[in-house]
């Protein structure tokens, strides 16, 4: 009875931890526009989240696109298919390793210094002060930064599947020999605007939303403690990674599977 | 209107624990009334409830004859503009300098022109003494500037309401003393309506015009500081003479320490 009492318990309280999550999210995000003091807390927000994410962006990019030239070689030239080397690093990049590693990234990078910094402000009763004060923090703290992340992983995804492309490159032309022309024209042909670029930009919009929206609940209601802080930013990492893998597989069946 | 904060017949939990059963204070406007008590009966949870960031489960708290717990979401961020909170912390945003601390209140309710705020923020700042220390990060102020310049931040709206949770602890004794002052000449020359929650015994009742002390979960005893040093109730002695046993109890728990450490007490 112990146990089915505590699988209850669990149950509701997953409920109201959304409820609560959704609740944050409408508040900070609904309501009367004010974009003279908006904007510029926006913008500091896309240098902080978008910006700062770049470095690690950008590297991992590049290995992940030279890796992809390295191993996709080495398995189509045995079918004497390396020409289409190009497409295949192309396609594995704005498809799935663009928008899905540019979130695992995000979330680690972005994420967690998200869920800390509220973390922080929660437990130094900045936030308290800023009820106080009679501005809501919501709107304050929580919607640039929500807006930022938002718009700034799909354009942190494209960078690092432009970069990738050019790691493949790199890679396949300028040191295994694949024709440069070859490389870049069967990719052209085989990558399709609609069914490859917007489904990976609409992946990452999807996973911009999720990791921002969790990465700030994380932070919002975090127990004001070292420990729950702590706690808190790990609990961003691994419930952002774990609905991005999820949401890639819902999303990638939804969008190729038929 | 001669309370400018009045809470009556208050009840507050928080989980199953029971704050507060009963609690009633007023405070009388242009007064420093000081709220003492133990640690961990809630004295900032006081000052939470009179704010509006908590709603009690029943009762009455009015501040400037406003029913704080009937208020709408709008009422209530309007009521705010008018009162002030001075948290233990400071509550400094670290991201931004000492001036631009001050200025956050201003920038946010009023259309001011920069320059205009320049001159209240600087004035907000002579008084507290830190209008050298505007640049500064609050990273590089000690814990005394700290609390000052969030003073400052405090009064830059001209509020009719300020509230200090524990404005004297882990100050030294000249900061204490500077705030101890501070407090005094602000609630004078602003005309200002002053809670000073503290167990700061000394200082507190130094400046306050009024007292209340609260234990057991409502007040127990209040009174001009006169008053309350001719006041007989043991609890009273006990805090106000800081008596380590008495009706506040030195142990948490009430097992039998002998039993306890045979093992048997909780078997």
């Amino acid at each position: 009875m112990d146990s089915l009492a505590r699988l209850g318990a669990t149950v509701t309280d997953a409920i109201a931890g959304i409820g609560r999550a959704l609740a944050m999210l409408l508040g900070a995000i609904i309501g009367k526009p004010t974009p003279r003091k908006s904007w510029p807390l926006f913008v500091q927000q896309m240098y902080v989240v978008g910006v700062l994410s770049l470095i690690i962006i950008v590297v991992s990019g590049l290995f992940i696109g030279m890796v992809l030239g390295l191993q996709g070689y080495t398995i189509l030239v045995d079918y004497g298919a390396e020409q289409s080397l190009g497409p295949m690093v192309a396609l594995s990049l704005l498809r799935e390793l663009g928008p899905v590693v540019t979130a695992l990234l995000f979330a680690g990078r972005a994420g967690s210094a998200l869920t800390a910094e509220i973390g922080l402000m929660k437990a130094t009763e900045q936030l308290s002060s800023l009820e106080m004060m009679a501005v809501d923090p919501l709107r304050r703290v929580v919607a640039p930064r929500f807006w930022a992340g938002f718009v700034s992983m799909p354009l942190l995804a494209l960078i690092f599947s432009a970069v990738g492309i050019y790691g493949g490159y790199l890679v396949g032309s300028g040191w295994l020999g694949v024709d440069e022309g070859a490389f870049w024209s069967v990719m052209q042909s085989a990558v399709d605007w609609r069914d490859d670029l917007m489904n990976g930009i609409i992946k990452s919009l999807v996973f911009a939303f999720v990791v921002t929206w969790i990465a700030l609940y994380k932070g919002y209601r975090c127990e004001p403690t070292s420990a729950g802080i702590s706690k808190a930013t790990t609990s961003t990492v691994v419930t952002a990674s774990l609905a991005i893998l999820g949401l890639d597989f819902i999303l990638t069946a939804l969008m190729f599977g038929g | 209107m001669d309370n400018f904060v009045a809470l009556k017949d208050v009840h507050f939990s928080h989980g199953q624990r029971t704050i507060y059963d009963g609690l009633s204070l007023t405070v009388p406007k242009g007064k420093i009334v000081a709220v003492m008590g133990p640690s961990g009966i809630g004295k900032t949870t006081l000052l939470r409830l009179i704010g509006g960031q908590l709603r009690p489960s029943s009762g009455s708290i009015k501040v400037a004859d406003e029913e704080v717990t009937q208020l709408s979401r709008k009422a209530l961020y309007e009521l705010r503009k008018r009162m002030s909170m001075l948290f233990q912390s400071g509550a400094l945003f670290t991201d931004m300098s000492v001036f631009d601390n001050v200025a956050f209140p201003l920038r946010e309710h009023t259309e001011l022109t920069e320059d205009v705020i320049r001159s209240i923020v600087l004035m907000k700042l002579e008084a507290v003494g830190l209008r050298g220390a505007r640049d500064l990060m609050p990273a590089e102020l000690s814990g005394g500037m700290a609390r000052r310049a969030a003073l400052a931040r405090a009064i830059a709206l001209d509020p009719d309401l300020i509230m200090y949770d524990e404005p004297f602890a882990g100050q030294d004794p000249i900061s204490m003393g500077v705030i101890v002052k501070l407090i005094r000449s602000l609630n004078e020359s602003l005309g200002l309506t002053s809670i000073v929650v503290s167990h700061d015994v000394d200082e507190v009742l130094s400046i306050a015009d009024y007292a209340y002390i609260i234990a057991d979960k409502k007040v127990v005893a209040e009174g001009t500081p006169a008053e309350l040093e001719n006041n007989d109730k043991a609890i009273v002695r006990q805090f106000l003479q800081g008596e380590a046993d008495g009706p506040v109890k030195f142990h948490y728990t009430e097992d039998d320490f002998a039993m306890d450490l045979m093992g048997e007490a909780h078997g």
